[in-house]
């Protein structure tokens, strides 16, 4: 049943270069940073006390390097939970992710986060949709940019 | 204390990677560290990163979704395998770019927990920009988990 090929996936291909303005500011706390360090085995000092992130030069704690996917994900929320994307989120699993940081993420930051649908493609039954999310500051300077890559089985996947 | 950036010149001599760079070639080995998940870290990285997937806590809905049981959050084991970059670049600032391709998923079992193996290694050096360029090989039971996992560390201000 995978050889429908034109249309493996509910997922709409026609939203590819649609973009989801920002929905919040977020502001980057301490524990958030804390929190985030101690889910993923990070033990540096920086991330969790304010006087080794200040002798390493930084204004404050500073973020695991993953620690962006928090904001990414809950601004990818516009798109992916949307009706119009046709993504059955319990048919997706995760197949990329990419961050470049333009600038170190500290606690005390207030970020906002812009969501490109970057590209859709279609293979072997599988939607592979590239999210892009575009993080920066109140003033617009970038800050983080997260590319996520999703894979949604279709039916019988 | 001494809390200002001003003092950043009395911080402590070096990283692993700063103190190096001249001296890395590409396919040296620079770490090596292995990490433990049960399902009460998948519990606490979904509380934490808010992905409350229920792929990641309940075996039910793992096995509705055609997977061999609850596996861990790809972003959990990417995290995993960063904390290991970062505490050889000695400082978390110095990560500019990080990315992986997620191509097995990890099985976590329950009684029990699996076992995620980081090694990472030189790939290239680029001295003017003060940068080097990690190739991270993550396994869990002799299983690539993580491919094309590269982290570039970015050394002092460009």
């Amino acid at each position: 049943m995978t050889e429908d090929t034109a249309r493996p996936t509910s997922v709409d291909p026609t939203l590819v270069g649609r973009s989801y303005a920002p929905r919040e500011t977020y502001e980057v706390s301490r524990a958030k940073i804390a929190e985030m360090a101690a889910a993923t085995g990070a033990t540096h000092p920086a991330h969790t006390d304010p006087d080794a992130a200040f002798e390493l030069g930084h204004a404050d704690v500073v973020a695991p390097p993953t620690f962006a996917v928090v904001l990414a994900q809950r601004a990818e929320q516009a798109y992916v939970a949307s009706p119009e994307s046709g993504i059955d989120f319990s048919r997706v699993v995760h197949a990329e992710e990419h961050f470049t940081h333009h600038r170190a993420i500290v606690a005390g930051d207030r970020l906002r986060t812009t969501v490109h649908v970057d590209k859709i493609v279609e293979r072997g039954g599988i939607t592979l949709v590239t999210t892009r999310a575009e993080i920066a500051d109140t003033d617009d300077a970038p800050v983080a940019t997260v590319t996520s890559t999703l894979a949604v089985r279709g039916e019988g996947r | 204390m001494n809390a200002t950036p001003e003092h950043r010149e009395s911080a402590p001599e070096a990283t692993n990677a700063a103190s190096a760079l001249t001296e890395l070639e590409p396919g040296q080995e620079v770490l090596r560290r292995t990490y433990a998940i049960d399902r009460g870290r998948l519990v606490r990285y979904a509380g934490a990163s808010g992905d409350f997937n229920p792929i990641h806590y309940s075996d039910r809905a793992a096995t509705e979704a055609g997977l061999p049981g609850v596996i861990a959050h790809g972003m959990l084991t990417m995290g995993l395998a960063g904390s290991a970059v970062v505490d050889w670049a000695g400082d978390p600032a110095a990560v500019a770019e990080y990315g992986v391709r997620f191509t097995r998923p990890v099985v976590v079992p329950d009684p029990g927990e699996a076992e995620i193996e980081v090694v990472g290694t030189v790939g290239s050096v680029d001295l003017a920009a003060s940068s080097v360029r990690v190739d991270l090989k993550v396994t869990c039971d002799g299983t690539t988990v993580l491919a094309k996992a590269q982290a570039v560390i970015r050394l002092g201000s460009p």
